[in-house]
């Protein structure tokens, strides 16, 4: 049951928010996790997202809208279904992250931040994401894949499109 | 706390522990750079700029947060800290365009100082500069992004100075931004806005030009001004605030207001109102020639001498034939006290009437009364600043009295004072009271019986359905505190608000005031401009001082109503309107006015000056020089900074009307004290001028008051007559305030059963009487305000 009516969201997250805010010292401290959430229940975080947060961690939108804004990996715009993420971080860089990037840019047809038209892939330049060893890196949604070469890239691509790709959210 | 000894640049410093050393510096002379750091905000140390040396530290340290200890070791300006400043300007500068020659502040900046003093204007960078245009935010806040050095310190002046909280901080790094509470997305016009109180203090605050004044922007550089320290003619706090003036060809033309002098009773505080609604006096709609109406009933522009012919010699016939008792005055709440002083003294002995009154926005003549016979019981805006305890009944600080407001939340702050809120209505300064009692409609009676003992009434007194416990145990506490202040609403008067202060005044450690709308309401009550009482609320009927000085009649004259009830009937031979609007304020039927010989000094074609058959285009309190005294009788020094061409004083208009009479004018204003003045020299406007004249020759020895156009003049006579304003000259003159406390005289026979004339004017923000609606500033807010509130509701109901 939801302490807020007519929550923008599930029933199941509008329930786990509702905990959420209870288990910290200081109700704002559930502000992050609950973006984080948010933006996988909707894809991204909508001003009406911005909006119901503000009610349930009693702040003000502004409030929400610094915070949102600080972190990158928080997006308010909705991505691909498939949001790619290429590090070009030192490691990475190191061994050829920027090749990947660009050969995504090339096979997808879209630069830093954009979505291909038909909505199934976005694109992103990161920095690490915590791969360096098995570098190049790159993360799919909440998945990720290492030691890439352009070929790899490829086949990933080709198993996402054909929908045999974890959709891990 | 114990003082600490410390040497900064080689001299032995001392100061309490706990003094930061930036402020410790600044007490002995010693100026440390600092942006981001700002008296009585929260420490940010985001700008590093402030960097000392600290012996047996590491690292440069900043002395904007490190607080001074025994034996601290410090050096300020050394090649190294040169060289750190430097290279922090450079990084500050990265976005900045240096762009001074046209920029608000250039001339008053803070970063163009520091860029000049440690030569950093040209950097290391080749990254291009991220330029953005500059945004409207509201009528009166723009923002110019480029400029902004990131220093936070309108996001803190907005969040804990104002408890507004419209700014915000977003991105991150080099691409961090301030951004307003409605974001261009969420905004109809696709802009981003501010949806604030729209006081400027994040203007005043910002050490250089990101945000400036919608006012001010663009229209001159500070060198070009004439600054004069004056006070606010808006609400009853008594803000000093600084006039930037300019010549035009027909006078000076005020083109800023801020609180550059942060010597009065306001500090770092200006609301909008004291800030930019001073516009009306620039207004193209001001009445600049004398008007008189004709036979056929139009109002045609006369020379002075003629209008002031004219009033004289109508207003000696309807006394002399229809009886001095047959003329009304009413006086206005924007006067100066000499002015009020004046006009009451030339109605009753000149006119010979007791018919005066004036729109009373708070019953100043019970809280006399109620304080009669006690000492020390009434509190000054500065109590409000440092007042452990602070009790509020009624009333709404934060828009109608943004001063108080703000002197309680700083209280609050940096004093940590408890404020306890009785009021019917959820106003914001609940937000950091420590209790709110949530009174039931028209329960303010039975809240005075609570708090005087009486629990009978406890039923009306809290919101249907609440526990009434919530009421007593709201006593308890209050009871509780040793020193209280308590700050009483314009909605109590009479009976309540005597039962409020009377059983006050019993307990120890008790102040009271009595908030009211207006500069002079106050001051006009204080003054007399009352029909049964004389200045100082002495009765009318007792042979007091005053009466007998005067000599007049001992009968009370009538009220406002029974002023205008006589018109109506015919039996007013003449009214005399001086800074008021009661046409409007009291409905009044223009037919009442029909066989009335009605004057009217005025600035503006108002519903009352439109029923005038003679106008006098009058000076506004910008435009002047004298006395005012706040809501809590806060005197203090009125300075002429604006000057209009064809316009007069309310003073001199007096003085000439009084003398075309035929008046005694060495009895009406006491000047020259022998000697012979020019009566026929005008200095009008000027008297400003005579005012610091007057301050040389008294310093001189020699004769001031030279004219009976001198307010200096009335000013003896009020500090030697009226009750309570025994004032200190120097402090006044040196535009110090000074806190005065009239009240009635305790041996003199109180009227009771007074009618209750008291109609709070409830000005908000963006509202100040008949005057706001000629400030085109003020109309622009409230616009932008109903905008604002017409978008919500769209949210709201989609
Ligand atoms: S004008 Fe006042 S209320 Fe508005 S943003 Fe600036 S500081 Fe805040
Ligand atoms: S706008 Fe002005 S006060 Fe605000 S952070 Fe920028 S420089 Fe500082
Ligand atoms: S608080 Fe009152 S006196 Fe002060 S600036 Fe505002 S209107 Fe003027
Ligand atoms: S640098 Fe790419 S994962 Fe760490
Ligand atoms: S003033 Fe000290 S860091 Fe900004």
């Amino acid at each position: 049951m939801s302490t807020i009516a007519n929550t923008i969201f599930s029933p199941e997250m509008a329930a786990r928010f509702d905990k959420l805010v209870t288990i910290y010292p200081v109700r704002r401290s559930a502000l992050v996790p609950m973006l984080l959430y948010a933006q996988d229940d909707l894809g991204y975080v909508s001003d009406a997202a911005v909006a119901e947060i503000a009610l349930r961690i009693e702040i003000l939108e502004l409030d929400v809208r610094n915070v949102l804004s600080y972190y990158s990996m928080l997006r308010t715009k909705p991505a691909g279904k498939y949001n790619v993420q290429v590090c070009t971080n030192i490691s990475c860089m190191l061994r050829g992250g920027y090749e990947i990037l660009d050969h995504c840019k090339h096979k997808l047809g879209i630069g830093h931040k954009e979505v291909t038209p038909d909505g199934v892939f976005s694109l992103e330049e990161v920095e690490c994401i915590g791969a360096c060893c098995w570098a190049p890196a790159m993360q799919i949604n909440y998945d990720f894949h290492d030691d890439l070469t352009p070929e790899k890239v490829d086949v990933l691509f080709q198993m996402y499109k054909d929908g045999q790709g974890k959709d891990v959210k | 706390m114990p003082d600490v000894t410390f040497t900064v640049d080689g001299n032995k410093l001392t100061a309490p522990a706990g003094t930061l050393l930036i402020e410790a510096c600044k007490s002995a002379g010693i100026e440390i750079p600092a942006f981001c750091y700002y008296p009585g905000l929260s420490l940010q140390a985001a700008c590093r700029m402030c960097v000392v040396r600290i012996e047996k530290m590491p690292k440069l340290q900043t002395a904007c947060t490190t607080p001074v200890a025994e034996g601290m070791v410090v050096q300020t300006e050394t090649p190294e800290i040169a060289q750190a400043r430097k290279a922090t300007l450079q990084l500050l500068l990265g976005n900045h365009p240096l762009d001074c020659p046209v920029c608000d502040a250039g001339g008053e900046c803070e970063l163009q100082d520091m860029t000049f003093k440690y030569g950093a204007a040209d950097s290391f960078y080749a990254e291009p500069k991220n330029h953005r245009e500059e945004q409207k935010w509201s009528p009166v806040v723009y923002f110019d992004r480029p400029r902004c050095i990131l220093c936070y310190r309108c996001v803190r002046m907005c969040g804990e100075g104002m408890d507004v909280f419209a700014l915000g901080i977003q991105n991150r790094g080099s691409s961090s931004v301030i951004a307003p509470n409605v974001p261009a997305q969420m905004s109809p016009d696709d802009l981003a806005h501010v949806d604030c109180e729209q006081c400027g203090m994040c203007i005043d605050a910002c050490p250089v030009g990101a945000l400036t004044s919608g006012t001010y922007r663009y229209k001159t550089r500070p060198w070009e001004m004439n600054h004069v320290a004056t006070v606010c003619t808006h609400c009853g706090d008594g803000c000093k605030t600084t006039l930037g003036v300019r010549s035009t060809s027909d006078g000076a033309e005020i083109v800023r207001g801020d609180n550059r002098d942060k010597s009065g009773i306001n500090g770092d505080f200006l609301c909008n109102k004291g800030r930019y609604a001073f516009d009306f006096a620039n207004s193209p709609d001001r009445i600049t020639q004398p008007l008189v109406r004709n036979s056929s009933g139009v109002l045609l522009p006369v020379s002075w001498e003629q209008a002031l012919e004219h009033v004289g010699k109508k207003l000696r016939e309807l006394r002399d034939t229809r009886g001095g008792k047959s003329i009304g005055v009413v006086g206005g709440n924007r006067l100066t006290n000499e002015e009020a002083y004046l006009l009451q003294k030339f109605a009753r002995t000149v006119l010979q009437t007791n018919n005066i009154d004036h729109h009373r926005t708070a019953d100043y003549v019970s809280f006399a009364q109620a304080l009669a016979g006690t000492t020390g019981k009434a509190a000054s805006q500065r109590d409000i600043e440092k007042s452990p305890a602070i009790f509020i009944i009624g009333g709404d600080p934060t828009n109608q009295n943004p001063l108080t407001a703000w002197n309680l939340r700083s209280n609050v702050r940096l004093n940590k004072a408890r404020i306890y809120i009785a009021n019917t209505e959820e106003i914001k300064l609940r937000r950091n009271a420590k209790a709110f009692l949530h009174v039931a409609p028209f329960g303010y009676s039975a809240l005075a019986d609570l708090m005087s003992g009486d629990d009978s009434t406890l039923e009306s007194l809290v919101q249907p359905g609440t526990n009434k416990q919530v009421a007593l145990d709201f006593r308890a506490a209050l009871r509780a505190e040793e020193e209280v202040v308590v700050l009483i609403g314009s909605e109590l008067r009479g009976g309540d608000l005597k039962k409020v202060i009377e059983f006050g005044t019993k307990l120890p450690g008790r102040k009271f005031a009595l908030l009211s709308d207006y500069v002079n309401s106050r001051g006009a009550a204080d003054m007399g401009l009352l029909p049964d009482m004389l200045p100082g609320y002495t009765p009318i009927t007792a042979g007091s001082n005053l009466a007998t000085e005067y000599n007049i009649a001992t009968e009370p004259g009538l009220d406002m109503l029974e002023i205008f009830d006589a018109a109506g009937k015919g039996e007013l031979s003449a009214l005399y309107v001086v800074g008021a609007n009661p046409v409007a304020r009291f409905g009044v039927d223009p037919a009442a006015l029909r066989n009335t010989f009605v004057v009217v000094q005025e600035m503006f074609l108002t519903e009352t000056a439109a029923l005038a058959d003679v106008i006098l285009p009058a000076a506004n309190l910008y435009e002047k020089s004298g006395s005012v005294t706040n809501s809590y009788g806060d005197l203090q020094q009125v300075n002429k900074a604006g000057d209009r061409a064809g316009v007069r004083t309310d003073f001199e208009m007096i003085v000439r009307i009084a003398d075309k009479m035929g008046a005694n004018m060495r009895a009406l204003v006491p000047f020259g004290k022998g000697l012979h003045a020019d009566m026929g020299q005008t200095r009008g406007a000027q008297s400003g001028e005579a005012d610091r004249h007057a301050v040389w020759l008294t310093a001189n020895n020699l004769e001031p008051r030279l004219s009976p156009f001198d307010p200096m003049a009335i000013l003896d006579e009020i500090n030697r007559l009226v009750p309570g304003y025994s004032l200190l000259r120097l402090q006044l003159l040196s535009g110090n305030d000074q806190h005065l406390s009239p009240a009635a005289p305790s041996d003199l026979v109180q009227i009771t059963n007074r009618r209750d004339l008291v109609l709070p004017a409830n000005d908000g923000l963006f509202t100040s009487g008949t005057l706001g609606r000629y400030s085109a500033m003020l109309a622009d807010l409230q616009q932008n305000a109903a905008s604002r509130t017409a978008a919500a509701e769209q949210t709201a109901a989609d």
